[in-house]
């Protein structure tokens, strides 16, 4: 007998085409559920409204990385060329009006450090990368990379019954429906 | 907004223009599941014996031209290199520009061709950025060796040195160093995170066992859940956003180091958007050139239809005649500015003992690209094969003319030299063919050479309202079939 006890992580449930999740997910929305997600194996487009999610705030991450990086290239050009080590090329001032000479670096850095942010920030909006999820425990999950379109609620949430959230998903069209349990040491 | 308005007015009155139906990219029907076997059977499977035909030339030819080559190098001194007091670029920086210009159309198809919502990218841009990612990798090594002593390589880096001086942040050749360091870099991040739900695919698809493990890794433990796309295409989205003014700028800053000096054939304005159209032009051409054989290789014929190559092919002819434009308006400038310095660089440049290096670069980019105009000549791949072969020699040959004729008679008559290359140089440039060679084969061995989600997320039923046709607005409409239907009913 194994002594392994196992948490229960939530409903799995397989939808028959993208059509069919869109409007599953819509239901699950009003049903007022918070803590579940749809899988696809592409972005689903429109999916987000369908989910009630928010717009990505990634890009306010990267405008101040790209801030950043502009000063950064303009505070290393200057400090260097203007503060420290001021040297006469090709007869063009030292001082702030050689700004423009430093342009291309200043660009080449916002770039640089907003791709940084892209990244990480996106790193740590999806809380990636992580080593296992609870998910890779069901046997049809790896077909969300495939060819498969799920939905799953997961027990956390406070609306969450385990009769009522299989009825739920059942009468939204969800088939093999399945009880994901994680094990816990 | 007019245009739509007529249309709601033709609708009223009863008339219906006809819509073109709207084209299929993935060709047969192909489900899903098809789309992820083939493309991960590439990896899964043994690869044919043409991969190992290709495969073990190309790194034998590497290690020998760069492995072999760069240890002479080192150990004698870059003098084994044919640069000349006056020709001191010399070979190595044709080299450098002439890979570095491979390497944009990875980043025009998943960048430019993103934002413009071309969606007959997602069948090519994961092998065009990969093959960005290794041509940067080969252009990297000649300034690095360039620089002499390739041990104090660091120098170029704005780091406090010995000597306590500073980079010269006035200098296009430091700009250089952050343009294309930028480039890279983003390059790797674009092509890394468009791939990690690949990866996942791939993980998911795999026994346990060390491949399972490694892909894993890759993947991040990626899940495909709707709370990571949302996320996910956002950062696609920025990056696409910022890799554009990064590709055009790259090209713009190599081209500084060449239009900021004061030498005659240097000193001109066009050259920015000259370089950035040859830079796509090449990159397209190379695309093909690898693209075609690995579609035949690997049966992706659905993946990758006539209908990208024709695109492509039409891309070559525009950026060709953009490049033509540029190297007429050159001519015309140099006569129009009445400058004698000028008007004699070019007159070397095209009569001069250069003179064939001048008649490739203009037959190969000029003129070849034109046959595209004729619909016979883009669908046979023949016919784009040969084109493309011939605009990867001619935009060396472009970068050649540009740097070694301009060099070889600057101003000073004491300084006129007739360059030619080193044997060294010779193995060199072979060797970072074969090596580019290699590492797109391992690539096409080890990682998935289609971006598997975009592709899905193009077939018809993909969109979420596919099956909500009545709302349509122009629903009853006439229906004439696209470009592609005529070819496949051929």
């Amino acid at each position: 007998m194994s002594t392994t006890r196992k948490r229960v992580y939530g409903y799995l449930a397989e939808f028959k085409s993208a059509s069919a999740l869109y409007k599953a997910a819509e239901k699950v929305r009003d049903a007022g559920f918070s803590k579940w997600d749809c899988y696809t194996p592409y972005p689903v487009h429109g999916l987000d409204a369908a989910m009630g999610l928010k717009r990505s705030i990634l890009p306010w991450f990267v405008f101040f990385g790209g801030i950043t990086g502009t000063a950064t290239a303009f505070t290393l050009a200057y400090v260097t060329q203007v503060v420290i080590y001021p040297t006469v090329v090709q007869a063009k001032p030292t001082n702030i009006f050689t700004i423009p000479a430093f342009f291309p670096v200043m660009f080449e850095l916002t770039i640089l450090f907003s791709g940084f942010t892209v990244l990480f920030g996106l790193l740590g909006l999806i809380q990636l990368p992580r080593l296992n999820h609870p998910l890779f425990a069901s046997k049809q999950f790896h077909r969300a990379t495939d060819d498969g379109f799920f939905i799953a609620i997961e027990a956390r949430d406070e609306k969450f019954s385990p009769q009522g959230t299989r009825d739920l998903l059942a009468n939204i069209g969800g088939e093999n429906i399945e009880l994901v349990e994680e094990e816990q040491n | 907004m007019a245009s739509n308005t007529d249309h709601a007015s033709h609708a009223d009155s009863g008339i219906k223009l006809p819509v073109l139906k709207r084209e299929k990219l993935i060709l047969n029907d192909r489900s899903y599941h098809w789309i992820t076997d083939r493309i991960c059977g590439i990896i899964e499977n043994r690869q044919p014996l043409l991969w190992w035909l290709l495969f073990i030339p190309s790194s034998l030819i590497a290690l020998i031209g760069v492995g072999g080559g760069l240890f002479h190098l080192v150990s004698t001194g870059v003098g084994v290199w044919g640069n000349t007091n006056r020709i001191m670029w010399g070979w190595p920086i044709v080299n450098f520009v002439f890979w570095i210009g491979i390497g944009h159309a990875g980043t025009l198809i998943s960048a430019i061709l993103f934002l413009t919502r071309q969606n007959w990218r997602t069948s090519i841009n994961r092998a065009a950025e990969a093959m960005t990612i290794f041509a940067v990798m080969c252009a990297g090594i000649f300034p690095a060796f360039h620089v002499g002593r390739v041990w104090f390589a660091w120098f170029l880096a704005p780091v406090p040195n010995a000597n306590a001086i500073w980079q010269n942040f006035k200098s296009p050749l430091l700009w250089d160093v952050f343009a294309v360091s930028t480039y890279f870099t983003i390059s790797l991040i674009f092509w890394f995170l468009g791939m990690v739900p690949d990866l996942a695919t791939i993980r998911d698809r795999c026994k346990p066992g060390i491949r399972k493990i490694l892909y894993g890794i890759f993947s991040l433990g990626w899940r495909g859940g709707n709370r990571q796309w949302s996320h996910y295409e956002m950062a696609y989205l920025l990056l696409a956003a910022l890799s554009t003014p990064l590709v055009l700028s790259v090209h713009s800053v190599v081209s500084f180091d060449f239009a900021t000096s004061v030498v005659p054939g240097w000193h001109t304005t066009i050259f920015p958007p000259y370089f950035v159209a040859g830079a796509i032009f090449g990159g397209f051409a190379m695309v093909l050139t690898i693209m075609i054989p690995a579609r035949f290789i690997y049966g992706l014929q659905d993946l990758i239809t006539m209908k990208h190559i024709d695109n492509m092919a039409k891309i070559i002819l525009l950026t060709g005649t953009i490049v033509g434009y540029a190297y007429l308006m050159e001519l015309f400038v140099a006569f129009y500015s009445g400058a004698i310095y000028e008007m004699d660089a070019f007159k070397f440049r095209i009569a001069g003992p250069y003179w064939w290096a001048y008649a490739a670069m203009m037959s190969c980019n000029v003129l070849s690209p034109q046959v595209f105009w004729f619909k016979a000549c883009r669908e046979n791949l023949w016919v784009v094969m040969i084109v493309a072969m011939c605009v990867n020699v001619g935009m060396w040959y472009e970068r050649f003319v540009i740097i070694v004729t301009t060099l070889a008679r600057m101003w000073l008559p004491g300084d006129w030299k007739t360059f030619s290359p080193s044997p060294q140089d010779q193995l060199l440039f072979i060797g970072t063919i074969g090596m580019f060679l290699t590492l797109f084969l391992l690539f096409l061995r080890f990682l998935p050479c289609i971006n598997i989600a975009e592709v899905k997320w193009t077939k018809l039923e993909s969109d979420p309202h596919f099956e909500d046709n009545e709302s349509h607005p122009d629903a009853g409409a006439e229906v004439i079939p696209a470009y592609q239907n005529e070819l496949s009913s051929k």
